[in-house]
């Protein structure tokens, strides 16, 4: 099954029955797949004028307590960034799938990483930040689509899943989770008032003070997920002397690039975050008691390095990196000569 | 003797406004309030308020409220009623909302047909950034970012969003009404009455546009701001129904 449509058929059987869209490439089989097939477990397929509109769509599924998803590609996310900041303001919960694309600009449609300070930072305006799920093979990627409705649940608040091209139109044997049976309960949601109470949801808070415990309050939302949710996958790290550190398409190309420096007798590993916000900031300084020196992977100009450094700033270590932007995906061969070269020069 | 003035259930009481004197928005709040209660539902009510004056909707009404970023409401709305059709959804509007930063969702809402009522507030200004020129803005008029008066060379015309949306065949019931006297607020809740009713009855998009008085921003009085909406802005536009096509959206269903 495709990345994309993997996503959506996860999506399904973890109970989101709404889905709100714009067509852009490299994500259309995505929106097709939901149009296909949510309307048979009496969910909502709507095709939107724009993304900003999509998002706002979310932004009222969410708001009555229905599990929802948007998708799109780089652009088109800029474009949701509005309702992004909107979704953390009121703390609803929503999955948003970025099919990353090359970039600034139209760019191109070709896959790239160029999302990341925009995906981990908050992209919108104001004090929030979205957490990051970063899949790597379609496998993943319906497990983490499944983890992320149960997230933004859990913690009320709006989660990227964060692909590429590549994982889009990728075809790989997935195996599903049993559609979900029971959802958790929402007393927030605006479900009308009933018998009870008029409530409100709303992300103004004119009071300076109350909107800095509001800040706070999200904070504390992302420490706590920093402490319980953060994931990381260490692969051949057990004697490794240095590690290469990458995330999605990236990670698959190192691994394969790992393979053969291991072949070579390098003792290499890889640190792959699979979240990116909250960034796995203590398995790296673990790492760093073990090896002398990081090789970072993106297909960026390097954005994610600099996350890496911060959270190994207090170490010795050597933090290198190599990028491929633009919707250039490098090789393993070429990764492979990057990491020998970098491993020579650790070992002089 | 009967009390003919009672307190609306859905409308809170003790809530000190925060519009100013003359503002035509707690005339239409208050309409809603007491439609919700004779039509029975109050219960069901989400109503989407806007970015502007009405933001702070939510401190009279007492039924679920939601806030929305500007220009957005109807995707909001188009959202909460395709998630959860038992819902009554209301967007609550003004015209910078609607007819500038949120044209495409006003045309695209109102074009799908969605069963959603939209109170469309036309003051010809925008109210709470301080009285700038709107799309709605009529020709001459005065603003703080049209001081020599609206020139259609440079800011173009007054946009007539409503007469535009009330051609589609997805919009059911279009009405634009004042509430610049007790006779034109009377209408007024006839015609939200008969928007509400399209929603219920299921027959698709319903709006009605309320010709409003913006006394701080027009510096005008309450008073010489009633009569401004009477003498002017009626001659743009012009008070009356402008679509309805219920009895058209009947005879679809029944066939």
């Amino acid at each position: 099954m495709s990345g994309n449509h993997c996503i959506a058929e996860a999506a399904i059987r973890a109970g989101c029955r709404c889905y709100f869209g714009y067509p852009i490439t490299p994500q259309n089989e995505l929106g097709e797949y939901m149009a296909a097939n949510i309307r048979k477990v009496g969910g909502v397929f709507l095709q939107s004028e724009s993304e900003t509109a999509a998002i706002n769509m979310v932004i009222g599924a969410a708001s009555v307590g229905t599990r929802v998803m948007t998708s799109s590609s780089s652009p088109g996310i800029s474009l949701k960034q509005e309702g992004l900041s909107f979704l953390a303001g009121f703390e609803f919960p929503a999955v948003i799938v970025n099919m990353m694309r090359g970039g600034p600009g139209l760019g191109n449609i070709a896959p790239a990483q160029g999302d990341y300070f925009q995906s981990t930072r908050g992209g919108g305006h104001g004090d929030y930040r979205t957490p990051v799920l970063a899949p790597a093979s379609v496998q993943e990627l319906a497990d983490l689509t499944v983890k992320a409705f149960a997230l933004a649940d859990e913690y009320r608040t709006p989660i990227l899943l964060l692909g590429d091209g590549m994982m889009g139109q990728m075809k790989e044997p997935v195996v599903f989770p049993e559609p979900l049976s029971e959802l958790p309960e929402k007393p927030w949601a605006l479900k009308g008032r009933g018998d009870g109470a008029s409530r409100y949801q709303a992300s103004l808070i004119l009071d300076g003070l109350a909107m800095e415990r509001h800040n706070w309050k999200l904070v504390r939302k992302y420490k706590e997920m920093a402490e319980k949710e953060t994931l990381c996958e260490l692969y051949m790290m057990d004697d490794a002397d240095f590690a290469v550190v990458a995330y999605g398409t990236t990670a698959r190309i190192a691994k394969g690039a790992i393979k053969r420096a291991r072949k070579e007798g390098l003792k290499v590993g890889l640190v792959r975050p699979v979240t990116l916000f909250p960034f796995p900031d203590k398995i790296l300084q673990k790492v760093a008691h073990q090896v002398k020196s990081f090789l970072v992977f993106e297909m960026s100009t390097g954005q994610m390095v600099e996350d890496v450094r911060l959270a190994l700033c207090e170490s010795q270590v050597e933090v290198s990196f190599h990028g491929r932007p633009g919707g250039v995906i490098p090789t393993p061969i070429e990764f492979s000569r990057v990491i020998h070269r970098y491993y020579r020069r650790m070992h002089k | 003797m009967e009390l003919i003035n009672n307190w609306p259930k859905y409308y809170k009481k003790d809530v000190v406004t925060h519009y100013c004197p003359g503002c035509g928005h707690g005339i239409v709040h208050r309409i809603i309030a007491e439609l919700l209660e004779e039509m029975d539902l109050g219960k069901q009510a989400y109503l989407v308020c806007p970015a502007g004056c009405a933001v702070l909707a939510y401190h009279y009404f007492d039924f679920d409220v939601i806030e929305s970023a500007h220009g957005r409401g109807t995707a909001i709305a188009t959202g909460a009623k395709r998630a959860k059709p038992e819902l009554f959804v209301i967007s609550y509007q003004g015209d910078g909302d609607l007819s500038a930063i949120g044209t495409a969702e006003t045309i695209h809402s109102a074009n799908r047909g969605e069963n959603i009522s939209v109170v469309f507030i036309n003051n010809a200004v925008y109210g709470m950034t301080g009285g700038q020129m709107a799309p709605t803005s009529i020709l001459g008029q005065s603003t703080t970012t049209s001081p020599d008066g609206r020139n259609p060379e440079v800011d173009g015309y007054p946009l007539h969003i409503t007469d535009v949306v009330a051609n589609f065949p997805g919009v059911a019931y279009a009405e634009r009404v004042t509430v610049a006297s007790p006779a034109a607020i009377k209408k007024t809740k006839k015609a939200i009455r008969n928007a509400f009713q399209t929603q219920v009855d299921g027959l698709g998009y319903s709006i009605v546009e309320v010709l409003s008085p913006c006394p701080t921003n027009w510096k005008m009085t309450p008073v010489q701001s009633c009569k401004w909406i009477e003498e002017e802005m009626v001659k743009e536009y012009k008070p009356g129904l402008l679509t309805d096509k219920r009895e058209e959206r009947r005879k679809d269903r029944a066939c």
